[in-house]
């Protein structure tokens, strides 16, 4: 077939033939492409080691559903549906994309394969690909440019705006849609006019737009439009390439690696160094991240993958209360670092302490590890890791607010952070009233049963949280379960003291409860506080099955075990509050309803924000101590979400989430509109046996 | 420049419920966990940070016993460089006085420019750092809660006087500073630091070695002898509130607002 223009391949101009810059075009940019990923690799091969190879299955399931699925991008709908649309776009024509390179060489080059029926076929889906891209280009451009996402700001400390490079990205993507339709339309349009069989271009895309738009333009002027968008588009191929490592639009290309290399479990936390071992730890010279280097290489991946969408710190409870830490600029800088530190041209400049120059010290304590970040992160970028390493290292150089440090020294002296007592663990058991209706097993002492009650330090301690241990120890004797506890024996399960930062308290804890849970002789433990029931479930090992109280109670319920009276307060509506470490961290959202729904005549909403989303009380464990700067407290934002959904009862399955939710209702003023309740003291008001 | 900062090792007033014991000889010392006195854990901060912008050596030193040296050890954790346990049996129960006379056989055996005391300890007299001043001979502040280095003659320390007022004063080395709560943010010491020094030697310094006679100090040697410990009888006016902490909370905030106390 003749050509009715003439291609790229064999064109001249000003007697050059331009399949020169055909050639050179891509030489320079896959040179220049190769040189900055080899500068951008080059730190991560400094930095720390990290076990990322193991469950291959689990990752590639990450890859198929957070990745190419885009799974978790609907979740915010808008920008969700604008990035689905562009990245399957990217998707159809990267097939395209990568021939038309070589149609610089060869006139109307294709893949084999390509060029019958289903090489038809792929050119009206990627004309349709290329048509929708754009349209979501212009539509996120408007959004980004125009109305302006809240989530998108950039607060005056954390820098400078970033939709500058945004809607220039935006507008570059464009640019290469409308070059290469132009290119195509251009050549359609002249064989059109030349009555010569033309390529079909389905109608309602760029092309088939352009191709009407240009059928009557003179040959000369179609000839000029096909060369140069296709060199165009070209040279905006090679520079997008090159400019992703740049800045957040590089997640186009590491996103893919960093889902695959994302956590496949939760609930943990990191160990210390990789390779190990508990008892090694003595012997490593320093803690934690106290530089950049100090991160372990899928933690410098992530900085250079965080795409800068904003949704960890919309999700997050500590920026949301006006705290000093915003997830996203966890990332951002340490990007910015990176960057800066790993020049693309000259030497590395020299490592600097993060803390006190890019992170400070309120920034990484204001975290609660509540995993609502990453929970919502649409490409498997960790938090919780990091600020666990960072405050190892702030640990170690003893970098640690008074308010810290006594509770700190307490779980140290007596195994529990408020300083009491060992000997008065269990006095919540051997209260005078509660024992003589409830007899509870002190196993170490002789005693031996087949479930041990693990009930940690606030529910031993504190006045108010003594009534969720008796009522767990009713409810287990309702159940007919087998049960006793370790009295003062019994230390901190250590969940917040790990997460802290003090890894060598927590292993003291850990040793000494592993070994008294090992002497117990029990089968099985239950513990009310999700807490321990995390820490004893992931951080310890070896341990008998440990099960939420919540758990227990609806597996009873079901078979029959725990008979329940029914509500008779019809002006009272439930609301369930997911506590962060049953819930994200454990995946335990539907036990704990369905032992309110078995209370018969029951009113339960729910809030606007619940299981995955649920928003952090303010923190456990530790975090009770710790005096944050905040605007709010989080838990006064979530009763007040109790209220708009119509509640005027939260049931919580956490001792902290209890403390947190009774404070704000003082301290919102709700005092006889809204009230808190564990789960379990709800069930054990409603048993049938009970008085 | 030459630090020795004297600690002691003291039942945690927030990790224990004090009780005198029946016979009024002392307070119940079953079950109590012992930490560095606080004032004294202030007292090694500053030393470091001292030290950190001047430079020189940190010296910890404490008197008591075998078990004393858990405090040495977590004080140079925190960053002091040496620690000296002064310990023997002729010296247990010594009086303020005999505590000072150990504490000036020590800064002699060594070349101190300054000597620093936390402001009091468990026994509450604070009166260790001014009698150790006299028998030295040298200058002493007391309740300091601020030091600069002017040059190494020289000192300006600050404290707190009444109504929230502060008083700047200068100060000729070698001194004596007794140290107040709240001059720093002392740091952290873990358990990772304290283990890092296990096995750090810490020199013994008995009787011999300080050239003390055994009758000037301890029991023998004590011109105070505490008579007894006791928990006062209540007097007419007293009340004592009961109930949970919250209904004491609530009796406390009511009678304050009766006697016009609150408004």
């Amino acid at each position: 077939m003749e050509s009715v223009l003439i291609a790229p391949a064999n064109f001249t101009f000003l007697g050059i033939p331009t399949i020169l810059f055909s050639a050179l075009i891509p030489l320079v940019g896959i040179a220049l492409f190769a040189y900055i990923m080899a500068k951008r690799i080059a730190p991560l091969r400094l930095a720390a080691a990290d076990t990322r190879f193991d469950d291959i299955p689990a990752r590639i399931n990450n890859v198929v559903k957070i990745w190419l699925a885009q799974w978790r991008q609907p979740r915010y709908m808008t920008g969700g549906v604008l990035h689905i649309l562009i990245f399957f776009g990217f998707l159809a024509l990267v097939i395209h994309t990568t021939s038309l390179v070589f149609v610089g060489f060869k006139e109307g080059f294709t893949f084999p394969g390509m060029d019958g029926a289903f090489g038809h076929f792929y050119r009206i889906v990627k004309d349709y690909a290329a048509t929708l891209v754009l349209l979501a280009c212009i539509v996120a451009a408007v959004r980004r440019g125009i109305v302006r996402p809240e989530r998108y700001a950039v607060p005056a400390k954390y820098g400078h705006d970033h939709t500058a490079e945004a809607v220039f990205v935006l507008a570059l993507i464009s640019l290469l849609m409308i070059t290469d339709s132009l290119f195509e339309a251009s050549l359609v349009a002249a064989q059109v006019q030349q009555a010569v069989p033309a390529e079909f271009l389905a109608p309602g895309t760029l092309a088939w737009l352009f191709k009407s738009i240009l059928l009557d333009t003179p040959r000369e002027t179609l000839q000029t439009l096909h060369i140069i968008s296709y060199y165009l588009h070209d040279l905006a191929f090679f520079f997008f390439l090159c400019f992703l490592p740049m800045g957040k639009h590089f997640h186009v290309i590491t996103s893919l690696f960093n889902v695959f290399f994302m956590r496949t479990t939760t609930g943990d936390v990191k160990p210390v160094k990789y390779g190990i071992t508990d008892a090694q730890l003595d012997d490593l010279e320093s803690f934690g991240v106290k530089k950049l280097e100090d991160f372990t290489w899928k933690h410098l991946l992530d900085f250079y993958t965080c795409a800068d969408c904003g949704r960890c710190s919309d999700q997050c409870p500590a920026r949301t209360v006006g705290r000093p830490l915003s997830p996203r600029f966890i990332s951002i800088k340490g990007r910015d670092l990176l960057f800066k530190n790993y020049p693309l041209r000259g030497e590395p400049l020299p490592s600097e302490p993060l803390i006190g120059s890019i992170y400070e010290e309120d920034e990484i304590w204001s975290c609660t590890t509540c995993g609502a970040c990453e929970e919502e992160c649409p490409i498997g970028i960790e938090y919780i890791d990091k600020i666990v390493d960072l405050r190892r290292g702030m640990v170690d150089e003893g970098m640690v607010p008074q308010s810290l440090q006594k509770p700190l020294k307490a779980l140290e002296k007596r195994g529990n952070p408020w300083g009491k007592m060992e000997k008065k663990r269990s006095e919540w058991a051997t209260a005078k009233d509660f024992a003589a209706e409830c007899e509870v097993k002190l196993l170490g002492e002789g005693d031996t049963a087949e479930v041990l009650y693990f009930v940690d330090s606030i529910s031993s301690y504190d006045d108010r949280m003594q009534s969720i241990a008796q009522s767990t120890a009713r409810v287990l004797t309702a159940a007919g379960i087998d049960f006793g506890i370790l009295g003062k024996e019994e230390k901190d399960s250590g969940n917040e003291v790990r997460r802290f930062g003090e890894e060598m308290l927590f292993q003291d804890l850990k040793n000494h409860n592993t070994a008294v849970i090992a002497e117990s002789g029990v089968k099985k433990i239950v513990t009310a506080d999700p807490h321990a029931f995390n820490a004893l479930a992931h951080d310890y090992s070896g341990l008998p099955q440990v099960e939420h109280v919540s758990q227990v109670v609806a597996r009873a319920v079901q078979s029959g075990k725990l008979a329940l009276n029914k509500i008779n307060d019809s002006a009272k509506v439930y609301t369930y509050h997911d506590p962060c470490y049953l819930g994200r961290h454990n995946a335990i959202y539907e036990d704990p309803r369905q032992a309110l729904d078995a209370l018969e005549g029951i009113q339960r909403v729910e809030m606007a924000k619940n299981r995955d989303r649920s928003l952090c009380c303010g923190g456990g464990g530790l975090m009770l101590f710790y005096e944050p700067e905040e605007e709010e407290r989080m838990a006064v934002l979530r009763v007040k979400m109790a209220a708009a959904a119509g509640a005027n009862v939260i049931v919580t399955a956490c001792p902290f989430c209890l403390v947190n939710m009774e404070d704000a209702i003082k301290v919102a003023g709700m005092e006889g509109t809204m009230e808190a309740i564990d789960l379990v003291e709800l069930i054990d008001q409603h048993l049938v046996t009970a008085k | 420049m030459e630090i020795l900062v004297c600690v002691k090792r003291v039942p945690d007033t927030a990790e224990n419920e004090i009780e005198v014991n029946r016979d009024g000889t002392d307070i119940n010392r079953d079950d109590l966990v012992y930490s560095v006195n606080e004032w004294d854990n202030y007292a090694v901060e500053e030393a470091i940070q001292i030290v950190d912008r001047v430079g020189g050596k940190v010296t910890v030193v404490t008197i008591g016993d075998d078990e004393s040296e858990e405090v040495l050890r977590r004080e140079m954790a925190m960053g002091a460089n040496e620690g000296l346990l002064v310990a023997d049996d002729a010296f247990a129960g010594s009086d303020g006085r005999g505590i000072a006379t150990l504490l000036k056989a020590v800064v002699e055996k060594g070349q101190y420019d300054l000597v620093l005391t936390g402001a009091q300890a468990d026994g509450g007299a604070g009166q260790v750092g001014g009698m150790l001043a006299a028998m030295l001979d040298q200058p002493y502040a007391s309740l300091v809660d601020h030091i600069e280095v002017v040059d190494d003659k020289t000192l300006k320390v600050g404290r707190e006087i009444e109504g929230g007022n502060r008083e700047m004063n200068e100060i000729q080395l070698p001194c004596v500073l007794s140290i107040q709560t709240g001059i720093n943010e002392p740091r952290y010491v873990g358990i990772r630091g304290i283990r890092k020094v296990a096995s750090v030697d810490i020199p013994v310094l008995g009787a011999a070695e300080l050239g003390i006679a055994g009758d000037s100090v301890g029991a023998a040697g004590a011109r105070v002898k505490v008579e007894d410990y006791f928990v006062p009888e209540l007097g007419a006016g007293a009340e004592m509130l009961e109930g949970s902490t919250e209904e004491i909370v609530e009796k406390l905030v009511e009678l304050l607002k009766a006697k016009g106390g609150l408004k």
